[in-house]
């Protein structure tokens, strides 16, 4: 039953990315290019409404659908990870187009090549599990 | 039935992406893609290499089974909800990409100089796919996120790492498009 749940969460995120075109490596590309309001409509106005939905979660402690309370993880203080991270994260979404959520959309919409990117991507994850200890964090 | 099939306008889009950080949230997780590619690392044995692997993964699986939604999704949006996939950019847009090379630019979903099966035999296509995937990859667990987790997630709960990992794919979008792109196409 929670699988199903997890399921369809999936399969409508999945549809919005596709739909939205935010799994379209020329809109990434326009964006980067200020061309269009496009992706910036879209990623400002989930922002705007995700502010109130959390802000409203935690005004009323709403519980999830299993009776818990519901939880967010406060990430660990840093500059240089989620600086030197970021850029890195963005050279290569410009490049290829795709982050993590709409290249697995990708795949589903027929593009086989998509399936380098993540091959490559799962091997950069591996890549940086290795070097962690030596990267300033 | 015929907006369903037009491209979702961007204020259509940003809610439903809202009401999926709701929906997850309400069933207990939290919505972020990228940690999959560390779960994918540790089902494939990377827990051999590296301590970062060592970790309950199976505690991970209903994010794999978004994963597998998120394609599921991608198939029926192309193949059941589109009338044409063609993304209608910027004409100076496709104008600069044609100048790039990108002819397909303003014709297609993705481009085809990258993205179609004749794609896969030309060589510096694999190449740019291979290096864009490993930077999304090594760069996204070392922020601790991606656009979900980071822009989506963490900046809804006004988390200040987020801020700055989102300030950080922007500089490296803009590095690539503005200084890399004129050298690399």
């Amino acid at each position: 039953m929670r699988t199903l749940l997890y399921l369809l969460i999936g399969i409508f995120f999945g549809i919005t990315m596709f739909k939205s075109e935010a799994a379209s490596w020329f809109r990434i590309y326009e964006m980067f290019q200020f061309q269009s309001f496009h992706m910036y409509g879209i990623m400002g106005s989930a922002l705007a409404i995700g502010i109130v939905v959390v802000q409203l979660i935690k005004r009323y402690k709403l519980k999830s659908i299993y009776g818990e309370r519901i939880q967010f993880i406060p990430k660990n203080k840093s500059v240089s990870r989620y600086l030197i991270g970021g850029i890195i994260f963005g050279l290569g979404w410009a490049l290829a187009g795709a982050c993590p959520g709409p290249m697995f959309t990708l795949v589903g919409a027929g593009f086989a090549p998509i399936l380098i990117v993540i091959v490559f991507s799962v091997l950069g994850t591996f890549l940086y599990g290795v070097l962690k200890d030596k990267l300033p964090h | 039935m015929n907006a369903i099939m037009q491209p979702w306008p961007w204020y259509v889009s940003g809610p439903l992406i809202s009401l999926v950080l709701f929906l997850l949230l309400w069933v207990g997780k939290n919505f972020g893609m990228s940690s999959n590619l560390r779960t994918l690392c540790t089902i494939c044995g990377a827990d051999k290499t590296s301590d970062f692997f060592k970790f309950d993964w199976k505690a991970q699986r209903w994010n794999l089974v978004v994963v597998l939604g998120a394609i599921i999704g991608g198939f029926i949006a192309s193949n059941f909800l589109s009338d044409s996939a063609v993304v209608h950019i910027n004409p100076e847009t496709v104008k600069d990409l044609k100048e790039l090379g990108f002819s397909s630019a303003g014709n297609a979903y993705l481009p085809t100089e990258l993205y179609s099966l004749d794609a896969l035999t030309d060589i510096k296509s694999v190449l740019i796919l291979a290096i864009g995937g490993l930077l999304v990859g090594f760069g996204t667990r070392y922020a601790g996120g991606c656009t979900s987790g980071h822009a989506i997630s963490g900046l809804s709960n006004l988390q200040l790492p987020s801020l700055i990992a989102v300030i950080g794919f922007f500089i490296g979008g803009l590095i690539m498009i503005h200084l890399l792109f004129p050298l690399i196409f």
